[in-house]
């Protein structure tokens, strides 16, 4: 079995990120993170807010990212995310106007989607915890 | 027979208007490179979207609990048409395509008894469309001050169009846009997303892996059908962009060659005219010589 796999991280506007070189990969997966690591078994997962790290044998790199999901195959991960960015541009700034758009959705939201968008709100405050500001 | 003076004064504002379309033309190549790169660099999304739909979607086919926006509502009497052009003119036969192909599904549909909604986004269709089917319009999206295409463009597009969705305004959407080809060639296209059809491409396999799901492959599924037609938008919309810059390069390039042939078919005729001033002049020099 090989000790690297594939990861991509790509959004809708561009490629993030391309390392071919990958030894884990830790996901936010929407019920709860998870490390990825070569040989994992095939599955699909959404995301919920928070930090994606990604660990190659020589760096460590973090990325920030709001949701989408990740194509997880024995080969590599394949994250796709509708916003992200590398966490060092991750600033208080960016948090709080991701917090101010969930809170926004979340009371316009329909009282049947209500639980989730609270979800929503509830992650995307805990992820400055997470992106440690 | 124009002047001299008036010959010289449509020779100048023709140049004028050459000057203007080369502008135009060379505006347009930049912005159609950008264009084009930033359809480029969407591709990997949407492809891995569609790969993963396609194999979702053909998972839970023909279920009965299938999400409505994958299996329909069960009817599909009421169409909405998305017709998508620029906001601006003066790209050839770009958005004259798009409506041209977008009124030939109105007719056909009314034809066959079904109701049509239209939601237009872009000014130019929009136009078009007004005088024939303007008691049709249910909506129009305005993207007149978006410089650059984002995917938050695409996903109001969607959001607005889930919502109606949800309000049972509609039971199918296709969308109208023009696909890229070459600066030459833009083909106008329409396209279903709803419900949504992810048929595998050509060449491409599906993918037999057995993926785990998390949370549950129904919830996924709930969670990406919206964004997979964001995703559709978002392409359509980068196409879109592509095509009209690539339509308005060729068009001013016509343009600018156009005024070039008739630049020098006036001046022709403006020196055929001088030499006849000159000549009228000489014979009547000559003939009033003669006379002494």
């Amino acid at each position: 079995m090989a000790d690297t796999m594939q990861f991509d991280l790509v959004a809708p506007e561009r490629k993030l990120a391309s390392e071919g070189e990958a030894v884990e990969v830790m996901v936010p997966g929407a019920d709860g993170d998870l490390t990825v690591m070569p040989g994992h078994a095939p599955m699909l997962t959404t995301l919920r807010p928070g930090r994606l790290t990604l660990v190659t044998r020589s760096e460590t790199h973090s990325y920030a990212v709001t949701g989408g999901f990740a194509e997880i195959t024995p080969e590599g991960v394949t994250v796709l995310a509708e916003r992200s960015l590398p966490a060092e541009e991750f600033t208080r700034e960016v948090h709080d106007k991701l917090i101010a758009e969930a809170r926004r959705v979340h009371e316009e939201a329909h009282p049947s989607v209500a639980d989730l968008t609270a979800k929503l709100l509830a992650d995307m405050e805990a992820m400055g915890t997470h992106m440690t500001l | 027979m124009p002047s001299l003076k008036d010959l010289k004064n449509r020779i100048g504002s023709v140049k004028n208007t050459r000057k203007i379309t080369k502008a135009m033309q060379m505006v347009a190549a930049a912005k159609l490179r950008r264009a084009q790169e930033a359809a480029e660099a969407a591709r990997p999304y949407a492809e891995r979207m569609h790969a993963v739909m396609a194999g979702l979607a053909g998972s839970v086919k023909g279920a009965d609990n299938a999400p409505r926006l994958l299996g329909g509502t069960g009817s599909d009497k009421v169409h909405l048409l998305v017709v998508m052009t620029a906001e601006r003119g003066l790209c050839g036969g770009f958005n004259a395509n798009i409506a041209k192909l977008a009124r030939q599904h109105a007719t056909k549909l009314m034809t066959e008894g079904k109701e049509v909604k239209i939601l237009t986004v872009g000014k130019k269709g929009r136009d078009s469309l007004r005088r024939e089917y303007g008691q049709y319009f249910i909506g129009h999206v305005d993207f007149s001050d978006v410089k650059r295409m984002s995917y938050d463009e695409a996903q109001s597009v969607a959001r607005d169009l889930l919502q109606r969705f949800d309000k049972d305004e509609f039971d199918v959407a296709t969308i109208f846009f023009s696909v890229f080809q070459s600066v030459i060639s833009q083909t106008p296209t329409a396209k279903q997303i709803i419900p949504a059809s992810y048929e595998p491409e050509e060449g491409e396999e599906t993918p037999s892996v057995n993926y785990d799901y998390e949370p549950s492959e129904t919830q996924i599924l709930a969670d990406l059908l919206p964004r997979g037609i964001a995703t559709q938008i978002f392409t359509a919309l980068l196409e879109n962009a592509a095509s009209e810059q690539g339509a308005r390069m060729s068009a001013m390039d016509s343009a600018t060659r156009n005024a070039g042939e008739m630049i020098d078919k006036l001046t022709i005729e403006y020196n055929r005219t001088r030499q006849a001033a000159i000549t009228k002049e000489l014979i009547e020099i000559i003939s009033g010589a003669e006379a002494l």
